[in-house]
């Protein structure tokens, strides 16, 4: 890693100001994403601006649903009873993640900002838009069996990798952010995030100073009756193939309300409101599962390698609907 | 405002040669010293007292720290990008602790952090100050060892024994987490440690055991 300077700052204002005065500076939290990609050489910061004395944490019932402040570690989140009874898609999502010793320490913050696992991207070796803009992307016609399907552009196919994105997501949450003026702005989590288009290197709204103090989800049925499933070659310890988050909010035999968001296969979390219309007023049976969920892959843009994930995706969404219902 | 060129690592990364200078520390508590000739107003007191409250440190380049490790407080001058593996192995000699991966993927340098088991390798030392780190050398009590260690003798659980103080580490928090209850929920909550020797099973058992006898 590069010789980098640390500060640790003792308030937001602190921290984010001096994020601000250097295009360079990078807040660390848990590190676990960070440290990894600078070690890497991915990543080159100046100053490290430690955040972990900042007053962010709390997990807890608000005025309509969850708030968790952004420094909470995604172990205790995960485990939070708030969090395993009223949002456990939540909950499952935090602990698919990583392992155990990760999820000790990073933050939920840090988990929303965590950058893609695209091989190309990691390697400094490669040409990578997001990394160097324009240089171009071997992902395309290389090897792009964990590469998304959905949110593709010719500049980049590489998967957004968080879990708890797609169940944070699929739930309606929203971050707060605050800069070194002191203001507060709230943005759905969905919109935070930039497909990438023709600048992949761009992949969120954040502002020069800006960081994440809280995430909120509104408290609902369908986030009580929610689950979060993960698809991986490996039964623990790896990166979705295809995940999905659902919630069903199911009375009288009819489906109410349906959240549905995919992982592994967009390069944003992707919600699929398509599906969710489709299991609207419907009886809550495999058949109708199956039906709605094909509207998920409808523009799907597979490459020569992850061609399987277009039926893997529908099959997902079908077994966690099923889950979540039995 | 941003610092100039010449205050900023070069770019192989070393820091700014001469540290500091007195330009860099003016332009940043400039702003104090200007308040401070503002007489405050009610209301804007605290407006004031925040500006007036001196920057955090920064610290560039090698700095003095003090680690506590296995109930033992080390003093050591390291970089801020100096992570507490290497602390530990280079520094302190502390050499249970291994490096497997370096990039948070295999447990071989699990260690206890105020209690909570995490990955050394991803931990910068400078952020480990104050806090109470356990390595596997801290486990035994003298000549006795620790369960975890007994177990993992009798369950044969290592073969050339490179993931072993990780697993073992990792263990002993698994089974205080009330994560060892059965088989399967003690392989999930231990797979953050692999192992290339495959002596799963066995290590399962050692963890298992600890866990029935403890709880």
């Amino acid at each position: 890693m590069n010789n980098f300077a640390y500060t640790q700052a003792t308030s937001t204002k602190e921290a984010a100001t001096a994020k601000q005065a250097d295009t360079h500076a990078a807040f660390i939290s848990g590190g676990t994403s960070l440290i990894d990609l600078m070690k890497s050489n991915i990543e080159q910061h100046s100053l490290l601006v430690d955040v972990n004395k900042l007053a962010l944490l709390g997990i807890e019932n608000a005025a309509t649903g969850l708030r968790i402040g952004a420094l909470e570690r995604m172990s205790d989140v995960g485990e939070h009873p708030l969090v395993v009874q009223n949002y456990p898609a939540i909950s499952q999502s935090l602990l698919a993640s990583a392992s155990p010793q990760l999820r000790n320490m990073a933050s939920m913050g840090g988990n929303l900002l965590q950058r893609t696992r695209c091989g190309y991207f990691r390697d400094v070796a490669f040409p990578c838009n997001k990394r160097v803009p324009g240089s171009g992307c071997p992902a395309q016609d290389g090897d792009n069996r964990n590469l998304a399907i959905l949110g593709t552009s010719e500049s980049c196919i590489a998967t957004h990798a968080s879990d708890l994105c797609v169940a944070l997501v699929a739930l309606e949450a929203k971050i707060t952010l605050e800069n070194a003026k002191g203001t507060t702005r709230t943005v759905p989590l969905a919109d935070f995030y930039k497909l990438p288009g023709k600048t992949p290197h761009i992949e969120n709204q954040l502002q020069p100073g800006e960081i994440i103090t809280a995430i909120t989800v509104p408290a609902a049925a369908h986030a009580r009756k929610s689950h979060y499933l993960k698809v991986r070659d490996r039964a623990s310890y790896a990166y979705a193939l295809v995940s999905a988050a659902v919630g069903l909010d199911v009375q009288g035999g009819q489906i109410k309300s349906a959240r549905v968001a995919l992982g592994g296969v967009g390069t944003v979390p992707w919600r699929v409101p398509a599906v969710e219309k489709a299991l609207v007023g419907k009886a809550p049976t495999e058949e109708n599962f199956r039906a709605a969920a094909a509207l998920a892959v409808r523009d799907a843009s597979p490459r020569e390698h992850n061609k399987f994930k277009v039926e893997l995706a529908q099959r997902t969404i079908v077994r966690a609907l099923l889950e979540v219902v039995a | 405002m941003s610092l100039p060129n010449d205050q900023l690592p070069d770019a192989a990364g070393n820091p700014p040669a001469g540290g500091p200078s007195r330009r860099s520390f003016l332009k940043q508590s400039g702003g104090i010293l200007g308040f401070a000739l503002v007489p405050p107003i009610a209301g804007q007191a605290e407006a004031i007292a925040d500006k007036m409250a001196p920057a955090s440190p920064i610290i560039s380049g090698a700095t003095n720290m003090s680690l506590n490790i296995n109930g033992q407080v080390k003093n050591l001058r390291l970089e801020p990008r100096t992570t507490l593996l290497d602390a530990l192995r280079e520094y302190l000699d502390l050499t249970g602790t291994k490096k497997g991966c370096d990039h948070g993927q295999c447990g071989a340098c699990t260690v206890h952090v105020d209690g909570r088991r995490v990955n050394a390798c991803l931990t910068l030392a400078i952020m480990a100050q104050g806090k109470q780190i356990t390595t596997i050398e801290g486990l035994a009590k003298g000549e006795e060892l620790h369960p975890m260690q007994e177990a993992f003798l009798k369950h044969d659980g290592f073969q050339c024994g490179y993931c072993t103080p990780g697993q073992i580490m990792s263990g002993v928090a698994c089974v205080k987490e009330g994560h060892a209850k059965t088989d399967d929920q003690c392989r999930e909550w231990m797979s953050g440690n692999i192992c290339r020797c495959g002596a799963y099973p066995n290590i399962l058992a050692a963890v298992r055991e600890v866990a029935g006898k403890q709880g």
